[in-house]
């Protein structure tokens, strides 16, 4: 009988879609209906087929929900090396303008490409990997199969839905000019229909647990999904000015709307990369290094006081501007204050390892994991930092920026879904181990490396950028102007472009390497009653 | 007094403290008497549980 309803309301959505098609105002309104119609009618033929067929009724509440964490590694793992790929090229636009194509003007510009990029890594291979590893982590720690059937399939198919019409959006003009947000409203409303639909089924699970306690990981998950809920709706507040097209106009204006917009970016970074992927750390280190986290009172107070400080911060993105100074001066000192949480919970993942340092020089899976808590614990010492004023006066603006959110990217979120993906590949596919431990630590060098090459580049051509921009003569006249500082800064470009290759190709090392392990590592045996070699 | 100063007082008064003493009251909390020993089990749980479900009688369970 669902089916009949599931038939009737695919079928409306794949009519109205091709309805607004018609209609539609703008070319990338145009392409997202006839995706949203083609998507629908695709269903609606799935569906289809199956209906009125037998239903299987095994009871699977016996066994853990691992088909739709097998797709969303798989998925973690495409989106990383297209994010990784298309910032490449941009770097390299950066570098070389003529890669700015005059065929593919107005499409494959860095202006275009750029939100791509941003949009591709943070939500297609970061999402994913929160999606995937929190539906993984929330199973395990509550033993129990995750809640609400199918439900799960659709949170998957219609993330990746909303990444595609955002990523076909971006390339043909649709933004509503926001960092970090910049979809469409069509595409934002999707995103909370799916997003509700993650929470239903990680709160539905942690509901019918099985352990009394629910494990630290899961909080860091919990508040990880309401809070980027609540920072979505909130800063995506918009009116279209057609519903056949993709033009919307933000209800909040002026300084009001950057501070909104720069409450929620910071909490992008505090909630979706920080409090997401600590998640993430507080399950798969413990596993890795296979003894219990360092201290668990310390993980509640990280928990807590992360979570206290974090959404106060974003001010500091708007020093010197029409923004008040108290709100920038708050921004400022929750900023700083940060660091210590931040610390603790650094020091907290790696003190797990006390007592098994010995596995930094055999596993290069935990040698991963702990970088990437290195890395961590560098830019939340970085982002204090400039989110002085005085620091601030001299870093904004500047590539100074970009250094530092790529070694937090790169290093922390990066490194820390290697990892998270290197352990999970052999436990999904039941295979006895990865297929090389040496391409992974080719991929750890490759990284690295890369990394390194990024942000020291970035520090170099910050610094001179911004001593470059307020730079004056003996009589008070600028000294530069910047296309100067535009022609200083080719060769650190250049160096930040080699540094993305570097870190790509590990990136496509790691795909190969799970590919081979799911292909060709043997099967662990299904037999319990094997007995030990001696 | 319109909207905004009405929940500007509030909100830098009472909810102010009331969200810095709940702060400090899970610090303090944390910190309780019996606590290390409390924590020892919740610390261990991705340990237990690894390929399927607890049973429905998971008040047995023999922690491996």
């Amino acid at each position: 009988m669902t089916n009949y309803i599931k038939l009737v309301v695919l079928g409306l959505i794949a009519f109205f879609a091709l309805i607004a098609a018609n209609y539609a105002r703008d070319l990338a309104y145009l392409a997202n209906a006839l995706t949203v119609a083609a998507v629908a009618a695709g269903t609606f033929l799935w569906v289809l087929r199956n209906t009125d067929e037998p239903v299987s009724t095994t009871d699977l509440s016996g066994q853990y929900m691992d088909g739709v964490i097998r797709f969303g590694v798989v998925a973690t793992a495409f989106w990383g090396v297209v994010g990784f790929l298309v910032g490449t090229f941009i770097a390299f636009q950066l570098a070389f303008p003529g890669l700015n194509f005059e065929w593919a003007e107005g499409y494959a510009n860095f202006g275009r490409l750029r939100p791509l990029h941003t949009s591709a890594v943070i939500f297609a291979f970061g999402g994913n990997a929160l999606i995937c590893t929190s539906f993984y982590v929330v199973q395990r720690t509550s033993a129990a199969r995750l809640w609400g059937g199918n439900l799960a399939w659709f949170v998957f198919w219609g993330y990746q839905l909303f990444i595609v019409l955002a990523a076909t959006g971006y390339l043909l003009g649709a933004t509503q000019s926001k960092e970090y947000a910049e979809p469409e409203w069509y595409t934002d409303l999707w995103l909370t229909v799916v997003w509700l639909a993650y929470l239903a089924v990680f709160v539905g699970t942690l509901v019918k647990r099985k352990e009394p306690h629910i494990y630290v990981a899961n909080w860091f998950f919990l508040s990880f999904i309401i809070t980027v809920a609540m920072l979505h709706v909130v800063n995506n507040l918009s009116i279209p000015v057609s519903i056949f097209g993709s033009k919307s106009v933000q209800v909040f204006s002026g300084v009001q709307d950057a501070m909104t917009q720069w409450w929620y970016g910071h909490n992008a970074v505090g909630f979706f990369l920080t409090a997401g992927f600590l998640g993430m750390m507080y399950y798969f280190v413990p596993k890795q290094a296979e003894r219990p986290v360092f201290s668990y009172k310390l993980s509640i107070i990280h928990f807590w006081a992360l979570i206290f400080l974090y959404i106060w911060a974003g001010p500091h993105h708007l020093h010197y501007t029409a923004l008040p100074d108290w709100a920038g001066t708050l921004g400022m000192v929750f900023s700083i204050v940060l660091w210590m949480p931040s610390w603790g919970g650094m020091i907290n993942g790696l003190m797990t390892l006390s007592g098994a340092w010995d596995k930094l020089r055999t596993d290069p899976i935990i040698r991963m994991m702990v970088i990437s808590l290195g890395f961590y614990g560098m830019s939340t010492f970085e982002g204090p930092m400039m989110s002085i004023r005085a620091v601030n006066s001299l870093s904004h603006y500047t590539d100074w920026t970009i250094g530092h959110v790529h070694s937090g990217a790169l290093g922390w979120n990066g490194m820390i879904t290697f990892g998270a993906l290197y352990f999970l590949v052999p436990k999904l596919w039941a295979r006895e181990s990865l297929y090389s431990l040496r391409l992974v630590s080719w991929h750890f060098w490759l990284a690295t490396i890369g990394i390194i090459l990024y942000a020291a580049s970035m520090w170099v051509t910050g610094i001179m950028e911004g001593l470059m921009w307020r730079e004056v003569d003996a009589n008070g006249f600028l000294v530069n102007s910047f296309a100067d500082t535009v022609g200083a800064k080719f060769p650190m470009y250049v160096v930040r472009a080699l540094g993305g290759v570097l870190f790509l190709s590990g990136g496509m090392i790691m795909c190969y390497n799970l590919y081979m392990t799911v292909r060709r590592s043997p099967a662990v045996t299904a037999d319990n009653s094997a007995v030990p070699a001696e | 007094m319109e909207t905004y100063s009405i929940l500007r007082q509030f909100a830098d008064s009472w909810m102010l403290l009331v969200l810095f003493a709940f702060f400090v009251g899970v610090i303090l909390w944390v910190f309780r008497p019996g606590g290390t020993k409390a924590y020892e089990n919740p610390a261990s749980i991705p340990f237990r549980n690894e390929n399927k479900p607890a049973s429905n009688h998971a008040h047995d369970e023999k922690e491996a």
